[in-house]
């Protein structure tokens, strides 16, 4: 297989099965979850200030009290690497092309030097936070196999597409295709994994929010 | 035109100056030192027409035209005429059996000596039934030809590495000369067609060192293949800043930005055209508005599409409705099977009363 059919073949069915994966386990996640119910909450709702599900929403992405000089690598680090994942995903002009693609969505791009620097900036944090949890004697102590390799499935897309755009290692073909691979393989993990937070973060919150709300309690 | 090549240079009104420009300029367009130059003028101006077998395949005579009219007359067109070109079907005025007797003079005369140039690919199906010379199929021919070489030259994407030929579903089972030869020095000048400056850029090369210069992992030679399109495309920093024209004739066509989303695949090709240019340095395919296709790279015609972006899926996705729907079902399927097993602990569960407290 020469580099232009493994780029051909990570472009054509490697991304068809990766998107196919994707979308059968995101759906099937979502709707098992969103349909296990809970049994209505009888008692007289209380109210507070502060107290719901939306409110919730926000709150959490905000660190409690005392905890970001506790911890300050996990908000810190966590803060960079998410905010780089999305600039990368979501502004980088090849990442929009796709998008625009597969649903007919676009908007303007940032400058591919930003783009690399938001790589950097990511991939540094990323980093960062990995040496915290091998450090952390606790940490480490709650990390199971799914982190450790989660933490992998998110890295290795971003070192390839900054590795491919800088001509590392590797000749760009190559280091393109190996990119648009390790993308599928953490399209085929996300919806098995706790990578699905992306999709059920905001509805977790909301509902922790209206539970807790219903008795008066603003988490 | 016997003689040594700078006296027929001469006789054209090459003069010395202008040959020893030439020399400078082609070894400084394959990375060589500076002193190389010399050397070259020296050795291609004393070289004495070096037998040259030119073996046809399945082709387009595109390399041909490329290399013969495109340029002419610059000295390019006239160094390619200085050698001994002893059998090129095209160009030759002999035809038939008297062709063929040529060829068959030319490897016995120069054995182990003559260059050999092939364009096209190779058919192998029903054995080579594909493509025949005077009765003899093209396999049959290289291997015989390849025998008495002292390099092979391929000549264009089909020669290197099948091109169009080989294109899916490859009908007539095309392959490259590497592919079949495997014990000569070959060097691959893929393109469709390759530009004639690395034609003779290679032949200056090896008339002057008497071997062939430093080659890629595709057997390319570095000089000009060494870096992408993409790299030294004039366009490049319309890229960098997120400019591209969308259709070939919008705004941003007409200000020359960026081809990635027309499909350019720049990125991904190895050549020469973006510092060489075509026809005498006029222009080259993305100066005149049209991204690249990547012609100098292995399959480039199976490569997903001209006009596609090379960030977009290849093919349309053909399982995403039907996974989606499979999801779906699994979920709702799921969905069931857990309320069933709620409705069961439901059921089963045995109400505690006072009663059985204070049992």
């Amino acid at each position: 297989m020469t580099d232009l059919q493994f780029l051909t073949w990570v472009r054509g069915p490697g991304l068809n099965i990766a998107i196919g994966i994707f979308l059968l386990g995101v759906l099937w996640r979502l709707i098992e979850i969103y349909t296990l119910g809970r049994r209505k909450d009888l008692a007289a709702p209380r109210h507070a200030a502060g107290a719901s599900g939306f409110h919730t929403v926000f709150r959490r992405s905000l660190p409690l009290p005392g905890m970001l000089k506790r911890s300050p690598v996990s908000y810190i680090g966590g803060y960079i690497f998410h905010a780089g994942l999305a600039i990368i995903v979501f502004l980088g002009a090849p990442h929009i092309l796709l998008i625009k693609n597969l649903v007919g969505l676009s908007w303007p791009a940032l400058p591919s030097q930003f783009i690399g620097l938001a790589a950097v900036v990511t991939m540094a944090a990323m980093v960062v936070v990995l040496a915290d949890r091998i450090n952390k004697p606790v940490k480490r102590f709650l990390s199971t196999f799914e982190d450790w390799f989660t933490w992998a499935v998110t890295f290795l897309p971003v070192l390839t597409g900054w590795m491919a755009t800088q001509h590392l290692l590797l000749p760009y073909t190559q280091m393109l295709a190996l990119h648009i691979l390790s993308a599928e393989i953490l399209l085929v993990v996300l919806p098995f994994s706790k990578l699905l937070h992306g999709f059920t973060l905001f509805g977790s919150r909301w509902y922790n929010g209206k539970v807790n709300a219903h008795k008066g309690v603003p988490v | 035109m016997q003689g040594p090549l700078i006296d027929t240079l001469a006789r054209q009104g090459i003069t010395r100056r202008t040959f020893l420009k030439y020399c400078a300029t082609l070894a400084s367009m394959m990375a060589l030192p500076p002193t190389a130059g010399r050397a070259m003028a020296e050795a291609m101006a004393a070289a004495r027409r070096p037998s040259v077998i030119w073996l046809p395949f399945q082709e387009c005579t595109g390399c041909t035209e490329s290399i013969t009219r495109s340029h002419s007359p610059t000295i390019e067109g006239m160094i390619f005429d200085m050698i001994s070109l002893d059998y090129q079907e095209t160009l030759m005025a002999a035809a038939g059996h008297q062709a063929e007797a040529a060829r068959a003079n030319a490897m016995k005369e120069n054995a182990g000596k003559y260059l050999l140039i092939v364009d096209g690919s190779i058919p192998l199906k029903m054995d080579g039934a594909y493509s025949c010379i005077g009765g003899r199929s093209n396999v049959d021919i290289l291997k015989e030809a390849a025998a008495g070489c002292a390099a092979i030259v391929a000549m264009g994407s089909c020669a290197s590495y099948g091109g169009i030929p080989k294109a899916n579903p490859n009908p007539t089972g095309a392959v490259s000369v590497s592919d079949i030869v495997k014990d000569k020095p070959i060097v691959n000048i893929p393109g469709c067609p390759p530009i004639p400056v690395v034609m003779t850029g290679v032949l200056a090369h090896y008339l002057t060192f008497g071997s062939l210069p430093a080659l890629d992992d595709k057997g390319r030679p570095k000089s000009f293949y060494g870096d992408t399109i993409h790299d030294r495309c004039y366009r490049r920093p319309f890229y960098d800043q997120g400019k591209f024209a969308r259709t070939f004739d919008d705004e941003g066509a007409r200000q020359g930005w960026c081809l990635f989303e027309l499909g350019c695949k720049g990125p991904v090709t190895h050549n020469a055209c973006a510092t060489v240019k075509w026809n005498g340095g006029t222009s080259w395919p993305v100066e005149s508005g049209h991204g690249c296709l990547g012609c100098s790279e292995p399959d480039f015609w199976d490569g997903g599409g001209f006009y596609k972006a090379l960030s977009a899926p290849a093919d349309p996705l053909k399982f995403a409705a039907a996974a989606a729907v499979v999801g779906a079902g699994a979920g709702v399927a799921v969905s069931f099977a857990n309320r069933a097993k709620k409705s069961a602990a439901r059921a089963s569960h045995e109400t505690t009363t006072l009663a059985d407290l204070e049992k």
